[in-house]
């Protein structure tokens, strides 16, 4: 296969099934393999590009949910279980703050139960992040409807601001140690809030300008009557919308009504962002193509989901998908199976074009190492 | 093409105008250069071309401005987008997408242009600007000549009739100049586009230009560079070499200078340059020994050996990414060497608290305002005074010496550059460090706040520093430096005296001595001091 880059929407339905199969499941097994999955496509596929590299920093989040979780259990934890591993100085509020306790008897069956929690999210946080990493944020933008475009776009900036926020107090703080100052400790990170500030926002300005000189946000004009029939649809969709979803959740009114009303809402909102597309001129140039390997990739994705959804409905899966805190929890073939489907995107997607890097420049360096 | 129609613009109500009364007529086809010292109004004036200044800047303009008969008062400047190409000076932070290919699609995709002839006009443009082979390159690896013509190209692909670019070579090195001026050239040549382009280094671009906009005090006086270059105060070497041997018609370019030449060549026959003063027996300030960096795989630096003495003013030269950065990194122990010794006074940057790293190296970074942290001048010099354990007041006594006109209330940020850039010197030099370390320290400064840094920087020298400057500016290595080191691709490929260095390559020759070569003549100032000889 050439190299090429995969349909960014390929790869986000791919990762997004994911999370859903995760979040069906707090078997530590199964979670730890679609983490697995995670890792091996995108060691295999990762670009070798700015927004390649943030794929350590979504391991890392991993983690940190994790320890938060099995912190809090140790701190707030009701007594779960019998299997006492140790006694936490603790504190016991009276009954009429609704039996709220600090500490107290540390179970294992508690620590375990935090831990698979934390674990499912963890896995959620991750292959959410693993598309992130294979597909850019830019690119995705190309496949937004034209009426929300200029929405994505703001999101967009904003998300890649994060990564040059760092950089920049990452070189503040160099030249703060260049002045004699010790950059440690918390008011030297403190100091560092004003100058990154002030730099990003000088070079988001520099950004509009340029945007703005490039026709960014040209549009026709609409007419007072189109205009006015435009905030018409919005509100009707809207309200019709929540109408359906708040008569779903609550019994008070039939489900085929309730569902019939949203979908009423959803066709509005649909005719109005159409509508609100027509009056941009914007075109794409060179979209991303959906071919086989694009295929390949959101089959693979949907058939992991797929799955995890129909093991639920044979009642004996139930322990599998949730295991009890007192025994080791099983592993199903058809989660290795499952496993094995959510790596094809590995094998079956095309690489990422590779560029050769040219001058060894300080920044260049620095942003791919 | 351009018309400005009595334009005046001030930025509020009760502030001086920045333009005042503009009247003035740029035709089609034709390459303008603008000029004028730093803070003399001249990105307004090119802002106000595509509508920016005010759309998106605020403040009051009044008059008109047109382009191709369309008035900035009407179409904001996206509406202008399709007539005028705005390059901002760092394209780095203007670009919107992450590949070469995309960046150049943007503005099209904007303007809503059919997919089949958005095809066809990248393709063009890569041919055009000699992009080809970087199609598919995400933007952040590119060189900053690279990065340079993809942003004129992000522009040009909207096929405007204006260009209007902001210093688009300040950040370049000489190689990296010339490939984009090449590019502007063949632009106005070929496609008949009308460029208005803003620069400090005029001994750059001089030599391409048609007409010059002078910019004094708000107003602008224009016409051929040949008549205005005649008194203007703002001048390349050759333009001054010119003037005192009196040549007429004055010439613009080298290769007219060249043929003018012969009589002063006679003249000078008899003369040799006067040889900068090298400091001998002075004490050695640092010294690194086989020096090794890398940053990951990339080998950045391979056995640099190199030793600084008192009194010694260095250029470090050489292209984008030879390491020249790198190597002032390690110097101040920012970076971590591989393998190899660095020594200042005897001792490793690395291992020194921040307290005392500056007693002994200082470093000005390319972008002073990274050193700033308090929100006035008085409180910046203050917060010096304290990081440098130097009595109170010293800092601010040094900022009044070097730059006079700075007050106490300006936010630092508000400052010009060159007064940025003095500012920063002054916050390191306050603490007396052994060895001073510039990063490209003339990017954006006219000539008159560069002679003025010149001279600091001559005075520090004279009282015992050793500064080390990694620069661009092959005038400002020929006006002040004592030795030249050239690096290339982390290796120092020469290291010698000035005058030696320059005048052996062509590449990093100033004007003076590409037009008298072989002779090694380097600043105008050495051929007044023979010719002042010769008369008397």
């Amino acid at each position: 296969m050439t190299p090429r880059w995969l349909h960014p929407c390929a790869w986000w339905l791919w990762s997004l099934c994911l999370a859903a199969a995760a979040a069906q499941t707090t078997n530590p097994l199964l979670l730890a393999l679609l983490v697995c999955s995670a890792v091996i496509v995108v060691a295999a596929r990762k670009p070798k590009a700015p927004w390649g590299k943030s794929f350590e920093f979504f391991l890392i989040l991993g983690a940190m949910i994790i320890t938060i979780r099995v912190l809090f259990q140790l701190v707030f934890g009701a007594g779960l279980g019998t299997t006492e591993l140790f006694e936490l100085p603790g504190v016991s509020f009276p009954d009429w703050m609704s039996g709220l306790r600090l500490g107290g008897s540390v179970t294992l069956e508690a620590l375990l139960g935090a831990f698979y929690d934390g674990l499912r999210l963890a896995t959620i946080a991750i292959v959410v992040g693993a598309a992130n990493s294979l597909a850019s944020p830019t690119r995705l933008l190309k496949a937004v409807p034209t009426a929300l475009y200029e929405l994505g776009v703001s999101i967009v900036v904003a998300l890649t601001f994060v990564p040059q926020l760092t950089i920049d107090a990452g070189r503040i703080r160099e030249m703060r140690r260049l002045r004699g100052r010790n950059t440690k400790g918390l008011r030297g990170f403190a100091s560092l809030g004003l100058p990154v500030l002030a730099g990003a926002l000088d070079r988001s300005i520099v950004l509009a300008e340029s945007m703005d000189s490039r026709g960014y946000g040209r549009h026709q004009k609409e007419t007072a009557v189109g205009r006015r029939l435009s905030i018409g649809l919005v509100l009707a969709s809207l309200s019709l919308a929540l109408i359906g979803v708040y008569s779903l959740l609550t019994a008070g009114m039939s489900a085929v009504i309730a569902m019939t009303i949203l979908f009423i809402g959803l066709l509005m909102g649909g005719v109005t962002l159409w509508r609100a597309g027509r009056t941009r001129i914007r075109t794409v140039y060179r979209p991303d193509v959906w071919a086989s390997p694009e295929w390949l990739v959101s089959v693979a994705g949907v058939a992991v989901l797929g799955i995890f959804l129909l093991v639920r409905i044979p009642s004996d899966q139930a322990l599998v998908l949730a295991p009890l805190l007192n025994t080791w929890p099983t592993l199903p073939l058809w989660g290795l199976l499952a496993f094995g489907i959510a790596c094809t995107p590995a094998i079956t997607s095309p690489h990422p074009p590779e560029f050769d890097i040219g001058t060894s420049e300080t920044l260049k360096a620095e942003i791919l190492t | 093409m351009i018309r400005f129609e009595h334009v005046t613009f001030r930025y509020s109500e009760e502030s001086q105008p920045v333009l005042r009364d503009l009247n003035l007529e740029i035709p089609a086809g034709e390459l303008a250069l603008l000029l004028g010292a730093t803070g003399s109004g001249k990105t307004t004036f090119l802002r106000a071309i595509n509508g920016l200044v005010p759309h998106f800047t605020g403040g009051h303009l009044t008059g008109s401005v047109s382009v191709n008969g369309r008035s900035t008062q009407v179409n904001k400047p996206r509406e202008l987008a399709d007539l005028v190409g705005f390059v901002p000076q760092d394209p780095v932070s203007g670009f919107v997408t992450d590949l070469v290919e995309d960046e150049l699609a943007y503005a099209m995709e904007c303007l809503g242009i059919d997919p089949p002839i958005m095809r066809r006009r990248v393709e063009e443009i890569l041919d055009l600007l000699g992009l080809t082979e970087l199609r598919t390159r995400p933007l952040h690896t590119l060189s900053g000549g690279q990065q340079q013509r993809v942003a004129i190209g992000s522009v040009l692909t909207a096929q405007p009739e204006v260009l209007v670019l902001d210093e688009p070579t300040s950040a370049l090195d000489p190689g990296a100049a010339e490939e984009v001026l090449a590019a502007l050239h063949r632009l106005v040549h070929d496609l008949g586009i009308t460029v208005v382009l803003a620069e400090h280094r005029l001994e750059r671009v001089m030599q391409y230009c048609d007409s010059i906009l002078l910019l004094e005090n708000g107003s602008i006086r224009s016409g051929l560079p040949s008549e205005l270059m005649q008194t203007s105060s703002i001048a390349p070497p050759v333009i001054h070499l010119g003037r005192l041997a009196g040549w007429d018609p004055l010439p613009i370019s080298i290769r007219d200078a060249r043929r003018a030449a012969p009589p002063l060549r006679a003249l000078l026959a008899n003369h040799a340059p006067a040889i900068r003063a090298v400091p001998t027996h002075s004490p050695r300030i640092a010294e690194i020994k086989n020096l090794h960096c890398s940053y990951g795989k990339n080998i950045v630096l391979r056995g640099v050996d190199l030793q600084l003495d008192a009194g010694e003013i260095t250029a470090l030269m050489g292209r984008n990414g030879a390491g020249k950065s790198t190597l002032l990194r390690t110097l101040v122990g920012l970076k971590d060497q591989v393998k190899g010794t660095v020594r200042i006074n005897g001792v490793d940057p690395q291992t020194l608290a921040a307290r005392d790293l500056l007693r002994h190296v200082g470093f000005v970074p390319q972008e002073p305002h990274d050193l700033f942290e308090a929100l006035s001048v008085a409180a910046e010099c203050k917060s010096s005074d304290t990081d440098a354990g130097c009595a109170p007041g010293t800092t601010r006594a040094l900022l009044a010496l070097m730059a006079p006109d700075v007050s106490d209330n300006t936010h630092p940020r508000d400052l010009s550059e060159g007064q940025q850039m003095l500012l920063a010197l002054c916050l390191i030099v306050a603490a007396k460090p052994p060895l001073l370390l510039l990063d490209e320290p003339t990017r954006g400064l006219d000539y008159p706040t560069k002679k003025k840094l010149g001279e600091v920087l001559r005075g520090l020298a004279q009282s015992g520093h050793s500064v080390l400057l990694a620069t661009h500016d092959v005038e400002l290595v020929a006006e002040l430096a004592t030795r030249v080191v050239i690096m290339g691709d982390g290796e120092i490929v020469a290291n010698g005296p000035t005058q030696a260095v320059v005048t052996d390559s062509p590449m990093f020759a100033p004007q003076v001595s590409k037009i008298l070569a072989p002779e090694r003549w380097i600043t105008v100032e050495q051929i007044a001091q023979a010719l002042k000889q010769e008369s008397a």
